[in-house]
């Protein structure tokens, strides 16, 4: 039970980095259906960076750099990826959902191609994103609920909670926060429209970026799989469930980490059968798609303007 | 104004031959650009590349074939979609639906093959895939209809759902524990004129007139249409806006039925969770890139088949890793929806502001 | 002039798609002073003042601020220059409190501090006599009350310039007054204050100084002590007009449509129409006069089949039958399968009258495509509508294949008026028919309807001008908070009469008098 506990949380993680990026990206109006595209890249990036200075460094790697080297090339990956969409749908104010998807298919795309020159094996690396404060093994439960992660856990939880102040207590937040309700209004206040859209996307991204790197780094201890791009749909389902809070995303996430891992699980089924249980997350999201929308209070709306690209001059 | 130089306006709608000559230069542009991105990944001189991407579409009859038939299926889903689209229902759920068709057809050819009569099993096949994809389409729809549930996100989750019982059919039914089932073309489409294809092929000829048709000239078309321009239009006129939301994925989810069928009863024989390979997501550009338009996005899904026959001929030529046709697809796409913006702006300097008028 | 003007247009143009919005538009406005910018609907106001507030870029010419040549890139800039314009369509985030819409892009050293900010709103409330709750999210919001927080708006932001747009075209002539004596409070202040409007009693009342546009153009400045207005008339529409609608006494009366205690809730579960009664008489029009957003909208639609009706009865007493039909919870299908001639030409015209993407052809066909039996659409029929009413109403377009979307907008109003007409309606609903039209669009509008009175049809008119709707209309009824307050006849009523009984309900019939 408690391995199970810990196995959603380091799975939710990822969950949590893909949502709250995309929460930051949807609340400036856009909706980015690239993320799955942007995690894929992300964790390409973040294992090549990876792959590299372990190669270079050998045996002298040192943990600081190890953990840092490949957070910062994932987080530039996934800005990039933002920076495309960015570029397509607001200067060149193309369909956000066209758009989306391309970036999707380009991001597996690259991923696969960057996974396939350096072999899909980073358990090498993984090792330093999984090493956990020392005495948590000395305090029980506590410890390995609380204290037995890697640093990418942690960094999900303060990102998370940090997007959460910055949307709801501050200036910026206001600001973002306007310009996806309502892009006319925030231009009139004198808000940059498209520095803010393209602010908050390739930040989103970069935070998302973080998701797949902390899937493969953690959950999958470095070991590649071909199935991140599931982990991105989910993750802006997540953003649905959570009524665009970062901070509910925290516990959402794990909910749907448990879900997504359950199956392995699961005691006393057939190899086939265990088949159908993989489908709980998906089915589950379906669920909790059909009760919001049934719901559909005002307080839970997306932000007004998402999906729309916005022109000063539009007449 | 001095720093200001120029700024962008909306234009008057363009000649259609500007217009193809604008879409051209794109392609050509990326084009240039992948030429590039191969140069740098391979080293390898990139005509030599392009030449290997044509010889890998054309180069012999089988090619040729084959990207036909490759052009044949990414259409057929394409059409299946574009009624969805053009109601702008958000079906990113084609993959599922002509996944979960294909099983159904699987299913069939595997229990019924070898007690059913030729043409009634032909027949059973037809419904069989029929129905699945429309129940696939249909159930996102209602909740839809009913309670404007996010449609995006649905289907995509149906995606996975329809992977997840394929993985189970095959996990389950598959005697030797291998999860691969052996093909079984003897319970196939009819092959004609020795062409195993051919059959597929003026199948998707066939749906692409009535698909046409249907959109242009019916007046269940038209009711798509103002459906997807304007709700509250239609409401006002008295269209029955769920019945038409449902209606119309009844049509998408049958197209996509009918999809699953030709790629499992006319080309594999068989089903994997990987047997619809990205192309639910792929029609969904050629749709749009195609504007909704059947007799244009023959042009895009052909192109698009191309580039990505074309691709994978590269990376075995090369021993590149097969992703390469991924992206050079992708960087293509992102021309062709980025050159949209010429179409419809015009970026104007301070200098020849006067000529605007 | 003596003194440097506080800003200064000269030789503005700006242009759409190689049409000219403006064209080499001068003007002046001094410190303390008010200005209005007079001009018809289409005329360019609107676009002149939004080069001046940074939402567009003039393409040609120069502003001066306090003598100094400037650019103003983007209302950032406008601030800048102490410039605040408060828009028509009001921009207003509707989930933020009003504080947090007044500080929005705001940039200052100061701590992000909500309840300081509100604290100063007060201040500004009290100075002024504004009477809002700073932490009301907009949209719980009155229409004036949204209007208040864009006028704090700008002045939390220092604004000396203030630049109204329409600011009474929502508003009952009491607030219209109230509005009236802020903006002379603020000009005595020492702030200058350029109002956009169309309304000639208007600028008489308010305004120092008046300039004309007409059709893009400059026209001139005077003083408003020199004005009447007839010579403003004259400079608005560039030739004497006579500015009356032909209004025939109503004949053959009979009840058409009969509203009974009608009642209905909107999604959020709010009371929108409130036992709603009246009768709609055949050969007359019926005006429906209320502040925006009092129940026309859905008093309409639930006539029409939208909107659902929650107690009541809609009873229409069929002039070819005789028999009398309740149309409560049916579709439109319904309603039309019923034999009911009930055209609507609703307020929101691209969003639901007509499909901006659709050619004219095809727009005819709405009303029309379900006739027959075949499955496949006829082309024809709508083609030749399509064409006559090009041709009897004169609507400027290239051909029939042009999207009505790029129509200017009274085009585009003549279409969808003459589509419902043609189908020859006993009853015609018309909700703001000439909102942002010309007066010579307007004018075909008045007389279409004017034409289908005299024919016999039951028309009922919403309309926001209380001056054209005491011309126009035979009835007047007026509706507050979903309420019938009053019924009145035209022929007599004063638009004063009519004010009061705008506001009346909404505080239950009391605090209004």
């Amino acid at each position: 039970m408690l391995a199970f506990l810990v196995s959603s949380i380091r799975l939710g993680m990822a969950f949590l980095f893909g949502s709250t990026g995309e929460t930051i990206t949807e609340k400036s109006g856009h909706l980015n259906l690239g993320i799955p595209g942007v995690m894929c890249v992300g964790a390409s990036c973040g294992c090549f960076a990876e792959y590299l200075y372990l190669s270079e460094a050998g045996p002298n790697a040192n943990y600081f750099l190890a953990v840092f080297i490949p957070i910062i090339a994932t987080m530039l990956g996934g800005a990039v990826m933002g920076l495309i969409f960015s570029f397509l749908t607001v200067t060149l104010r193309a369909n956000q959902n066209v758009t989306g998807l391309v970036l999707t298919t380009f991001g597996v795309g690259v991923s696969d191609y960057m996974i396939a020159e350096t072999g899909a094996v980073y358990s090498k690396g993984s090792r330093f994103f999984t090493s956990s404060f020392p005495f948590a093994e000395d305090l029980g439960w506590f410890g390995e609920i609380f204290l037995s992660h890697g640093i990418l856990i942690y960094l999900a939880i303060i990102i998370a909670l940090v997007s959460s102040f910055v949307l709801t207590k501050t200036r910026v937040g206001l600001n973002l926060r306007a310009v996806g309700e309502n892009p006319a209004t925030a231009d009139a206040a004198g808000i940059n429209v498209s520095r803010y859209r393209y602010a908050a996307t390739c930040i989103g991204c970069a935070i998302a970026g973080l998701g797949g790197l902390s899937f493969i780094m953690d959950y999958l201890n470095g070991n590649w799989e071909y199935c991140i791009d599931a982990i991105g749909w989910l993750a802006i389902a997540l953003v649905i469930f959570t009524v665009w809070k970062p901070s509910v995303a925290i516990i959402g996430s794990i909910i749907f980490g448990a879900l997504y891992i359950a199956s392995s699980y699961i005691t006393g089924v057939s190899f086939a059968s265990k088949e159908i249980f993989k489908m709980l997350p998906y089915v589950v999201t379906i669920i909790v798609l059909v009760f919001t929308s049934i719901r559909n209070k005002r307080e839970n709306q997306p932000p007004q303007s998402l999906g729309l690209s916005y022109f000063r001059e539009e007449r | 104004m001095k720093k200001m130089n120029f700024h962008i306006v909306k234009r008057e709608p363009m000649a259609w031959y500007k217009s193809v000559l604008v879409r051209a230069a794109a392609i050509v542009a990326a084009l240039l650009v992948s030429a590039v991105v191969i140069t740098i990944l391979t080293g390898k001189n990139p005509f030599e590349v392009y030449a290997s991407m044509v010889s890998g579409a054309f180069g012999s009859s089988l090619r040729i074939w084959s990207l036909l038939q490759n052009t044949a299926i990414l259409l057929c889903i394409s059409l299946a979609v574009t009624p969805a689209f053009k109601m702008k229902f958000w079906n990113c759920g084609a993959e599922g639906q002509v996944l979960i068709s294909g099983l159904a057809t699987t299913a069939v050819m595997m229990f019924l093959g070898d007690s059913l009569p030729y043409p009634v099993l032909l027949l059973v096949m037809l419904a069989a895939s029929v129905l699945a994809g429309v129940i696939w389409a249909v159930i996102p729809a209602f909740f839809k209809a009913m309670w404007n549930t996010n449609e995006t996100l649905f289907t995509l989750m149906m995606n996975y759902v329809a992977i997840q019982f394929v993985a189970f059919f095959l996990k389950y039914f598959v005697k030797s524990g291998s999860g691969v089932l052996a093909p079984m073309p003897e319970h196939g489409l009819p092959v004609l004129a020795g062409q195993s294809y051919l059959l597929n092929i003026i199948i998707v000829v066939a749906l692409t007139v009535l698909v046409y048709i249907y959109l242009k000239k019916t007046k269940q078309g038209y009711e798509i249409s103002v459906v997807g321009e304007s709700e509250n239009t239609a409401k006002y006129i008295g269209i029955n806006v769920r019945k038409v939301v449902v209606r119309t994925l009844v049509v998408s989810g049958a197209l996509c039925g009918i999809a699953g069928l030709l790629l499992v009863g006319g080309t594999n024989h068989t089903i994997s969770t990987t047997t619809v390979d990205g192309r639910g997501f792929t029609a969904i550009m050629v749709s749009w890139l195609g504007k909704f338009n059947p007799v244009y996005m023959v042009m895009t899904s052909f192109l698009i088949v191309f580039l990505q026959r074309g691709a994978s001929q590269v990376s075995t030529d090369f021993r590149l890793p097969s992703a390469i046709s991924d992206i050079v697809t992708g960087i293509i796409l992102f021309f062709i929806i980025g050159c949209e913006f010429f179409l419809q702006y015009k970026i104007l300097s301070a200098k020849n502001r006067k000529e605007n008028d | 002039m003596a003194e440097t003007a506080a800003i200064e247009l000269k030789n503005i143009s700006k242009y759409f798609g190689g049409k000219a919005a403006n064209k080499n538009v001068n003007l002046s406005i001094n410190t303390g002073e008010i200005l209005s910018i007079l001009g018809e609907n289409g005329s360019g106001k609107t676009t002149l003042m939004n080069m001046i507030a940074g939402i567009y870029f003039p393409d040609e010419g120069q502003i001066f601020i306090d003598g100094k040549a400037v650019v103003i890139r983007s209302p950032k800039d406008a601030f800048k220059y102490k410039i605040g314009m408060i828009h028509q369509h009001f921009k207003l985030v509707d989930v933020f409190s009003a504080t947090e819409n007044i500080i929005l892009g705001i940039e200052n050293k100061e701590k992000y501090d909500l309840k300081a900010a509100a604290e100063k709103v007060k201040e500004i409330c009290e100075r002024y006599g504004f009477d809002i709750d700073p932490m009301k999210k907009i949209h719980e919001m009155s229409v004036s009350e949204k209007q208040t927080v864009e006028i704090i708006k700008v002045l939390y932001r220092g604004a000396d310039i203030l630049i109204l747009d329409e600011p009474t075209a929502v508003l009952t002539p009491q607030e219209t007054q109230k509005l009236f004596n802020v903006l002379r409070k603020m000009r005595d202040d020492g702030k200058s204050i350029i109002i956009i409007t169309h309304k000639l009693h208007e600028v008489l009342s308010l305004s120092d100084k008046v300039a004309v546009l007409r059709k893009g153009e400059y026209v001139g400045t005077i003083n408003t002590a020199e004005a009447d207005e007839s010579i403003l008339t004259e400079m608005m529409v560039g030739k004497k007009v006579s500015l009356n609608i032909d209004r025939s006494e109503p004949e053959n009366c009979e009840e058409r449509l009969v509203i009974k205690n009608l009642n209905c809730v909107d999604r959020e579960g709010v009371k929108v129409l409130n036992d709603v009664s009246f009768t709609a008489y055949s050969g007359e029009i019926l005006g429906i006069a209320g502040i925006a957003g009092s129940g026309q909208r859905e008093l309409l639609e639930a006539i029409a089949g939208l909107q659902k009706v929650n107690e009541g009865e809609i009873l229409y007493n069929n002039p070819k039958t005789g028999e009398c039909d309740n149309l409560r919870d049916k579709t439109p299908m319904q309603i039309r399968d019923l034999g009911v001639r009930l055209s609507f030409v609703p307020e929101d015209r691209l969003g639901m009258g007509l499909v901006g993407n659709m050619d004219i052809i095809d727009n005819m066909m709405l009303r029309s495509y379900r006739k027959g039996h075949s499955m496949f659409l006829e082309r024809k029929g709508p083609r030749d509508l399509a064409e006559k009413i090009i041709k009897d109403l004169e609507v400027v377009t290239p051909d029939a294949k042009t999207p009505v979307r790029r129509l200017s907008g009274g085009n585009i109003q003549k279409i969808l008026v003459g589509r419902e007409i043609a189908a020859a309606p006993t009853v015609l609903m018309a909700a703001y028919p000439v909102r942002g039209l010309d007066i010579g669009a307007s004018y075909t509008i008045y007389n279409l309807l004017n034409k289908q009175k005299e024919k016999g049809v039951a028309v009922i008119f919403v309309g926001e001008d209380l001056d054209v709707l005491i011309e126009l209309c035979d009835r007047i009824i007026v509706i507050g908070s979903g309420s019938i307050t009053g019924t009145v006849d035209a022929r007599t009523a004063t638009k004063e009469e009519i004010g009061l009984l705008m506001t009346k309900s909404a505080a239950h019939g009391g605090e209004a008098e």
